[in-house]
């Protein structure tokens, strides 16, 4: 798989962390964070984000 | 870990904008439905003549909401900072995914490739879940919650690595593999309630997936373009 077509510049500097391994990091940082606001069943979150998961179809109560 | 900080940095300003822009159009389109379908939630079913079951027939689903207790913003600005705030939380998310999977592919060149980004995006974590369990008010039936959000991630995972392959792989085999993995989640089938019987009449359940479903659209749209043009920018500018 071609990987590298274009990539950012001030990356170039600094490649102490695989590309891949940041990425991945990303990723992971990602699911976190949808999955704190969209899935938890903590009662506060899911009353705080009500509104929100209705309205972008996550399940809800 | 500059790539990882320029993700953050897309991902942040991209979900900004577009979780401030979903709630614009949450109060213009899908809140308004919410708060109707909340009156209904704690009234009475309307005069259903069930021999058997006189006056029942709305006790479950009136049971499952008095559950909720704990604490929940006061309704008015509260209410709205909070659907601001996890708006714009959960478009950061959304867009950390979406930033991430595209650096696997070289990134966005600009905010039309964003755009496009940003439309697979809405048909894996809208589209794809949504036609199995389409966007739902208060207090219409649903099956257990657990199975439908385990339901949901695994649509949106096998409709994601579907997309993927059918796009990047040039590969007929794995076109095929890529379709039946889209299909998949529809044939085994969404988790579904054991009544259908709902309060929310059928119109207004209906409006709020068309409502629903088209500011997603939007959302997922701006989120994506923003994202590519942050990049674009960010890169012209070093």
């Amino acid at each position: 798989m071609n990987v590298q077509q274009t990539s950012l510049p001030i990356q170039s500097s600094a490649t102490s962390t695989p590309r891949l391994a940041q990425i991945g990091l990303a990723i992971f940082l990602g699911l976190f964070v949808v999955g704190v606001s969209g899935f938890s069943h903590i009662e506060a979150i899911h009353n705080a984000a009500h509104d929100v998961r209705h309205s972008l179809a996550f399940p809800c109560h | 870990m500059a790539l990882f900080r320029n993700i953050v940095f897309i991902a942040a300003l991209a979900g900004l904008i577009a979780g401030l822009t979903m709630t614009a159009m949450q109060y213009a389109g899908t809140v308004p439905l919410i708060l109707k379908a909340e009156t209904f939630e704690g009234a009475a079913e309307p005069a259903h003549e069930h021999a058997a079951t006189p006056n029942t027939a709305a006790a479950p689903h009136a049971h499952d909401h008095d559950k909720e207790e704990g604490w929940a913003p006061a309704d008015g600005f509260e209410r709205s900072a909070y659907t601001a705030l996890a708006n714009v939380v959960t478009a950061i998310g959304f867009a950390l995914l979406l930033v991430a999977a595209s650096e696997l592919r070289g990134g966005m060149s600009g905010w039309r490739q964003g755009i496009f980004w940003g439309l697979a995006g809405f048909v894996v974590f809208t589209l794809a879940p949504g036609l199995g369990l389409p966007s739902e008010l208060p207090a219409m039936p649903a099956a257990e919650l657990g199975q439908r959000q385990i339901w949901w991630v695994g649509t949106a995972l096998a409709t994601g690595i579907g997309l993927a392959l059918l796009v990047f792989k040039q590969s007929l085999p794995l076109a095929v593999l890529a379709l039946a993995l889209i299909v998949a989640p529809h044939l085994v089938g969404a988790p579904q309630p054991e009544s259908f019987e709902s309060p929310i009449p059928e119109a207004l359940a209906h409006n709020f997936v068309v409502m629903a479903s088209v500011t997603s659209l939007v959302f997922w749209v701006v989120l994506g373009g923003v994202a590519g043009f942050v990049r674009s920018r960010a890169q012209q500018m070093a």
